[in-house]
């Protein structure tokens, strides 16, 4: 067994618990925790296959922003558990059997003796000089480029739409008129009145 | 020795994992939304692998594409789950039947 195959079984077990628990777990707080658990070990999956910018973009994207997000939703909603756990288990036989019989037909699938997946040779080590990162970017740049402005676009409309659906007009709210407070002068706040003195009596 | 195979089994439990998910979890929306982000996650590790054994970049460049639309996803979807919470006060997938479908 090399070094690789056992970082890859260690991580395959760690990712395939996590998932488990992601999905079993009770409180949901413990739910997003688990998830960025298995998203970085995925990414530890995915260092093993050499994609190390993707690896990193992971971790930052999924567990930085992504989760983060979901743990921010997750504690603001406050959720009755006992109505959502409510036949939880239920389901099980039913889940449990439909999960079992697609990854088993997926497995059966890929390998079969005649997919020929079990004997695609790993390409050879590109040596030191090699850059995953620079690679990348150099297709994304000139083969994908278009895709690549596309996706930038679909990231501007899930801005925009967020932040459009969340927004809500308060009725009582006060705001300044920048525009206003520019052009106020002292000539219309202050008026100075010349009047007569008066005597004081006795 | 590694192949191509243990990837793409790994993939496939990952993904079997998360529908038995959405089975368990049909009542919560949050549960729902990881669930589809962990199957994300089992198609992604199947492009990286096909991109590394097969010595093509292309899977990782549809990696990258489908991490964007997963973030959009999420970003929306999330948004949508904040407004639902205002009005209904409850995340229950039994609660949203305002269409009486």
């Amino acid at each position: 067994m090399t070094i690789e195959a056992i970082i890859f079984y260690f991580f395959a077990a760690i990712l395939v618990a996590a998932a488990v628990c992601v999905v079993t777990v009770r409180n949901p707080v413990h739910a997003a925790l688990f998830l960025v658990l298995s998203f970085f070990t995925a990414s530890g999956i995915w260092i093993l296959l050499r994609a190390e910018f993707l690896a990193i973009t992971l971790v930052l994207v999924y567990v930085g922003a992504v989760m983060v997000l979901f743990l921010f939703v997750v504690m603001m909603l406050d959720i009755k558990l006992e109505r959502l756990r409510e036949g939880f288990w239920s389901y099980l036989p039913l889940g449990a059997t439909v999960g079992i019989l697609i990854a088993l037909e997926m497995a059966l699938v890929i390998m079969a003796p005649r997919s020929g997946f079990g004997t695609i040779p790993a390409p050879v080590d590109p040596g030191a000089g090699y850059s995953n990162t620079r690679e990348l970017g150099r297709v994304l740049y000139t083969d994908y480029l278009y895709p690549f402005e596309l996706a930038a676009v679909v990231l501007l409309v899930a801005m925009i739409a967020a932040i459009a659906l969340t927004l809500r007009k308060r009725k009582n709210t006060k705001y300044q008129r920048p525009s206003d407070q520019v052009k106020a002068d002292s000539r219309d706040r202050v008026r100075l009145v010349s009047m007569p003195v008066e005597k004081k009596d006795g | 020795m590694l192949s191509l195979s243990h990837f793409l089994v790994l993939g496939a439990i990952l993904f079997s994992i998360s529908i038995v998910g959405i089975f368990l979890n049909r009542k919560n929306v949050i549960i729902l939304l990881m669930a589809i982000e962990l199957m994300l996650l089992a198609v992604n590790l199947n492009f990286i692998a096909f991109s590394y054994y097969l010595n093509d970049i292309a899977g990782q460049v549809f990696v990258f594409f489908i991490l964007t639309v997963a973030a959009a996803e999420s970003a929306i979807g999330l948004a949508i789950l904040v407004v639902l919470f205002r009005s209904l006060a409850s995340i229950n997938v039994e609660d949203m039947d305002g269409l009486k479908g």
